[in-house]
């Protein structure tokens, strides 16, 4: 059974099992240091994969401010960029990364993480009739609203607050895009 | 006890979440799908494993006074140690499952299976223990997934047998309770006979 | 106007107990009566607010500038389960009334993964409220921790009135007891699901 407690002997326990705990959490800490930098690394390059058509190196990642908010992007030499943008979505931020051609045509969007409805608003992820109507967008000749706003946007059913917002996210991808390309 | 019993036990005697009624909150949220209560189950079962076997180590030295401190700090160690691993090799997985991992720390079952039997008993017995409250709550996790898989996406394991969607209402949160509840009745009913 | 969001939605959007699920442990273990249900709901009010302030700070102040963010969660519980002592001691010094209200409560507040809950997910998870999306900074997060322990509190209270009258009625015996409480808590998370979307 437990050992009668004195100052002496809980000061000193309690030491040990942190030294011990911290010691052991250090040392696989430093092993998977590695492997953890590498997962993320390959999950980065698979959406970059997804939104921009073939490239090599693995991008660097660099960021903007845009109207007051920081925007992560990767530029890909004789790709274009790929921009994270996050919104608000109908059950929480709505992470998007968007590929953006060289001659400002919208390549592909895929949803990096989401809190929308299952079933609904969750569908922006997987629905592909929506998805893929933004495959080789032209932001200049079409305008990235939803129809029931007046814009181009075909909304999925019964969601139409998940469609604004993945809507939106594009949208400010694209003012990211001409920010960054503006100077060029 | 025998070592068959104590593996068998967490089935149905001692079934951590319709007897016990323990670790609830992981029980709730994490069963959208069979594969998600059972991914949850065995990050579980890994951490209490793990914690009942150093812990039914370390119980005759620990002075009586700070034994829970130092316990939840042994378990926090190993969930850290299971949060590293999952991030470097199942990435997919520790971002599905989120907050509730590191939350298998203040899980009622693995504080409640060190101090009720790792602290008193041996280390062979206690690592049964752990195995078999571990498989109890795999199991139940995974039970709960099923029933609220199939009904909310028609699907099992991610096979869909029905096209379209299911009820939805059983992915969302109602359904966890409304599931557990019902699951309960069916267990009070089977377990009387 | 950010506040006022903040606050709407912590309590009625996402419920900590009835939509993201922390905290249902003693939520079933103390709503048998309302006068234990609103005792319990003070004192995870109170420990929820402090704690997420306290680990707030560690966090931002400690852990991050030496990198050590992976010992978050070891830090967070050591710094909860001393920060309940602490204001166990306090308490039983300052106002004795107090204590007897919230004294036996304190105890299990340690493992009560609400609290754990909120101070991870304030430092680790980004937050929309109005358009951009972002971490949270020390007001809002006391805002945030203040509003979520305060929803904590809502179902909880809620949750004690109706079992109340359903320990009066006559329920099948193998719904007794835990069955049908999980059964009505289903129907009240049902219920608060039509606050969804208007935050």
């Amino acid at each position: 059974m437990a050992a009668k407690s004195n100052l002496r002997n809980m000061a000193l326990s309690l030491t040990l099992v942190c030294l011990v705990c911290s010691g052991l959490l250090g040392v696989v800490y430093v092993m998977t240091a590695e492997p953890i930098r590498k997962a993320e690394e390959a999950k980065v390059a698979a959406s970059i994969a997804r939104v921009l058509p073939s490239f090599e190196a693995q991008p660097e990642q660099e960021s903007i401010s845009v109207d007051g908010l920081d925007y992560t992007y990767y530029k890909v030499p004789g790709a274009g960029y790929a921009i994270i943008s996050t919104v608000g979505g109908f059950g929480g931020p709505l992470s998007l990364m968007v590929g953006i051609d060289e001659g400002g045509l919208i390549v592909n969007t895929v949803v990096l993480s989401h809190s929308e409805t299952p079933g609904l608003g969750a569908k922006c992820a997987t629905e592909l009739s929506f998805i893929d109507q933004f495959k080789g967008w032209d932001p200049a000749a079409k305008r990235l609203v939803v129809r029931k706003d007046g814009g181009d946007v075909d909304a999925i059913t019964a969601s139409t607050i998940t469609s604004r917002a993945y809507t939106k996210a594009i949208a400010n991808a694209v003012d990211v895009y001409s920010k960054l390309t503006e100077n060029e | 006890m025998s070592k068959l019993g104590l593996i068998t036990k967490g089935f149905l005697k001692e079934n951590p979440t319709f007897v016990l009624v323990l670790g609830m909150c992981p029980t709730l949220a994490t069963t959208t799908s069979a594969m998600n209560g059972l991914e949850m189950g065995l990050a579980t079962m890994f951490v209490l494993i793990l914690s009942n076997i150093v812990i039914s180590l370390i119980a005759p030295v620990v002075p009586d006074k700070v034994h829970i401190p130092v316990y939840i700090v042994v378990i926090a160690t190993f969930v850290t140690l299971l949060q590293l691993l999952m991030q470097a090799y199942t990435p997919e997985v520790y971002e599905t499952l989120g907050l509730f991992i590191p939350l298998i720390v203040v899980n009622c079952i693995v504080l409640g299976r060190a101090e009720a039997f790792a602290s008193k008993n041996s280390v062979g017995d206690s690592a049964m223990d752990g195995i078999g409250i571990g498989l109890g709550f795999t199991l139940t996790l995974t039970v709960i997934g099923i029933v609220r898989e199939v009904l909310g996406s028609g699907s099992v394991f991610g096979w869909k047998f029905i096209a379209g969607d299911g009820i939805l209402a059983f992915v969302m949160a109602p359904g966890a309770f409304l599931v557990l509840g019902y699951l309960m009745v069916l267990f009070n009913k089977l377990a009387k006979r | 106007m950010e506040f006022l969001l903040i606050i709407v939605s912590a309590i009625f959007v996402n419920n900590i107990v009835l939509a993201q699920f922390l905290g249902v442990c003693p939520f079933m273990g103390v709503s048998n009566k309302l006068s234990t249900a609103t005792g319990m709901s003070g004192a995870v009010c109170f420990v929820i607010t402090l704690a997420t302030v306290v680990t707030y700070l560690i966090n931002k102040f400690f852990l991050v500038p030496l990198g050590l963010t992976f010992l978050q969660t070891i830090a967070f519980i050591l710094v909860i389960a001393a920060l309940v002592q602490m204001v166990e001691i306090v308490l039983k010094k300052i106002s004795p009334s107090l204590y007897q209200a919230l004294g036996i409560f304190l105890p299990l507040i340690t493992t009560n993964c609400a609290v754990l809950g909120v101070a991870i997910n304030v430092v680790t998870k980004e937050f929309t409220f109005g358009d951009a999306a972002h971490m949270l900074n020390l007001g809002e997060a006391t805002v945030y921790a203040l509003a979520t322990s305060l929803g904590y509190g809502l179902a909880m209270i809620l949750f004690a009135g109706l079992r109340e009258q359903l320990s009066r009625n006559n329920v099948p015996e193998a719904f007794k007891g835990l069955p049908i409480a999980f059964i009505t808590v289903g129907i009240m998370a049902m219920a608060f699901l039509g606050f969804s979307g208007i935050v």
